[in-house]
């Protein structure tokens, strides 16, 4: 019988299985940020073991309020920027250099097939996408990782989802996520791992896989994976090129990573996408999913546009690209947040933030910021907000107030009417 | 090992998530003790007072499927240890809470949904007590004059968790 993605890395990392089903892992990366990472390092002290199990596989970042609003998001920020420079944590990103944790991570290299990857913050899944297994954890979990490197899971069986067809026009990463989440419900996939595959997955580039990969979450499910491939390969290759004699090599090697033909499923779906419609979530959970068509008109007071769903240079230019020589309906606030710096400096240089700003958008600088209703963009009570963010929890993005999620293309379309809209008719041709 | 049993909160909804649990406005909080006035403050239930007394008196959450869905923040079981509630009964729950709980040494128990009807019928009972017998894996149900008593399975790793007083003392000994 063959193996999943998941069931090699799960194999090839085991340190112990203290009870049957009880898998402990060895991790290669250990990610931190400043909102769930303090009371770990707090309690490593107060137990006398403030040490960290590799300074090197270690990487944190300030990202969640940036830069510090008050005087409590400073003294987090002050932890682990001390705690960093003590145990010598030399991937630590700083004002200035630091950017949502998912998006900058990935763009500094860090991530590699068939690695095990932890954070606490449940949107790790996002790093699966290089056909890795990551997984979001508590605080607890994390510290377990910062001091010994392990981290224990119930080994998850694996969700195949096939992506079959080809995307229309308008139609973009997010509408799939939000269309597979829809399907399987909230809960459809925990304790499973999503492993997403078929000419769609092929087709689209890491900035979109990762789209993809990071909502596994909102179906429960621990890890989203991608299988690694050529376009994996290119897009880390600035990393990776002196490991390998060429991208053929590597793509060689990764595809050992790979799920095998007759690896075994929990369950299979097969959805046809070459008929789906942009879309747009209606309540307060993320699998309430209706068409933009059905959804059209709904009011909106704000558009956000970033986080690690949709904060890249990808993004960004189907954004753009939509906005140009048009401004915001006047009844609309639209914020831009690019998800990192290099992402910010890139918009710059191809002329998009000009075109967000012509619009009337404020552009903040990378941060988590309001897509958890902690900073720059928080809703007021019965305010409403077209995002590209991934929870529409009830008071998410500020108490009272009510979130759609949709692709940056539909955030477009309701920043320019002020309103849910058909991306479509704005795209150009 | 931390005590489990006594009054009963129950949430009759399911899919509450971390956010209504402890909104993300106060992660800002280093200390766990500095979360206890904010329980469940975003949770709206008929009914249901986060500030309320039934709350206050609280040990035990009972609660429907796939309970505390989305963040990662262990900041939801540490508002409601801070809160004397140290063990959460539930159709299902989400992974990453699930796992918080144990790691904590609190209790996550899981029980198929017509058992979980049978403890909704102490809802209206204002002296609801369940007791956890964590070795014979049973609890006991008290309310209204009726008393019930269920099996409920434990993981036994999880189980060894809760035993050791959570994770990090379990892992420090053996890794």
């Amino acid at each position: 019988m063959g193996k999943t993605t998941a069931e090699k890395i799960f194999a090839s990392h085991l340190v112990d299985e203290p009870f049957p089903g009880a898998k402990v892992l060895r991790l290669d990366v250990v990610m931190c940020h400043e909102i769930t990472t303090p009371i770990a390092i707090a309690d490593l002290v107060a137990r006398g073991k403030d040490r960290v199990f590799d300074p090197t596989k270690i990487k944190a970042v300030i990202d969640h309020v940036t830069p510090s609003k008050d005087s409590k998001t400073a003294t987090q920020a002050k932890i682990l920027r001390d705690w960093a420079r003590r145990q010598g944590v030399r991937d630590f990103f700083d004002v200035g250099a630091n950017g949502v944790c998912h998006a900058l991570f990935p763009e500094k290299g860090f991530i590699r097939p068939g690695y095990t990857i932890i954070m606490g913050d449940s949107h790790t899944c996002t790093h699966g996408a290089f056909g890795a297994f990551a997984a979001g954890v508590g605080t607890t979990d994390l510290e377990v990782g910062i001091l010994k490197g392990v981290c224990a899971f119930r080994e998850p069986k694996t969700i195949r989802i096939n992506l079959n067809g080809t995307l229309p026009r308008g139609v973009y990463a997010k509408d799939v996520i939000l269309y597979v989440i829809g399907q399987l419900g909230v809960n459809g996939a925990t304790d499973r791992v999503l492993e997403f595959r078929g000419p769609v997955v092929d087709a689209m580039s890491m900035e979109s896989r990762m789209t993809l990969t990071n909502m596994a979450i909102e179906a429960g499910g621990t890890s989203g994976i991608c299988m690694p491939d050529q376009v994996t390969v290119d897009y880390l290759w600035p990393f990776i090129k002196d490991q390998f004699a060429s991208k053929e090599a590597a793509v060689a090697e990764f595809r050992s990573w790979w799920s095998d033909d007759d690896a075994s499923y929990d369950k299979v779906y097969d959805f046809d996408l070459s008929e789906l419609e942009p879309l747009v979530t209606f309540g307060y959970k993320p699998d309430q999913v209706k068409t933009v068509t059905e959804m059209a008109g709904t009011p909106v007071d704000q558009v956000y546009l970033g986080s690690c769903t949709n904060g890249r240079l990808e993004d960004l230019r189907v954004a753009a690209s939509m906005l140009k020589g048009r401004t915001l309906a006047p009844t609309v606030r639209g914020i831009l947040s690019p998800a990192t710096p290099k992402v910010f400096q890139d918009a710059l240089k191809e002329g998009l933030i000009d075109v967000f700003m012509e619009a009337g958008f404020c552009v903040t600088n990378p941060t988590c910021g309001a897509c958890l209703g902690m900073s720059t963009g928080v809703l007021a009570e019965g305010e409403v907000c077209a995002a590209t963010t991934n929870r529409n929890f009830q008071g998410r993005m500020g108490k009272g107030g009510m979130v759609h999620l949709l692709s940056p293309a539909s955030s477009i379309a309701a920043a320019i009417e002020g309103k849910i809209a058909d991306p479509r008719k704005y795209l150009p041709e | 090992m931390k005590t489990f049993g006594g009054p009963v909160l129950f949430l009759d909804r399911d899919d509450i998530n971390t956010d209504e649990i402890i909104p993300a406005r106060y992660l800002t909080e280093i200390t766990k003790e500095d979360l206890k006035p904010y329980i469940l403050e975003d949770l709206k239930l008929p009914g249901f007072d986060p500030k309320g007394e039934t709350t206050k008196a609280a040990r035990v959450i009972v609660t429907r499927a796939n309970f505390g869905c989305g963040s990662s923040r262990e900041h939801a079981p540490w508002v409601f240890e801070v809160n004397g509630i140290t063990a959460v009964i539930a159709e299902s729950f989400a992974r990453i809470f699930r796992q918080n709980m144990f790691n904590c040494g609190m209790t996550a128990i899981e029980l198929k949904k017509d058992v979980i009807d049978a403890l909704f019928s102490y809802q209206d009972c204002p002296d609801t007590c369940i007791t956890l017998d964590l070795v014979g894996q049973t609890l006991t149900v008290q309310g209204g004059g009726r008393e019930e008593s269920f099996a409920f399975e434990i993981a036994p790793f999880d189980k060894a968790l809760v035993l050791a007083g959570g994770w990090v003392d379990y892992a420090d000994k053996k890794y």
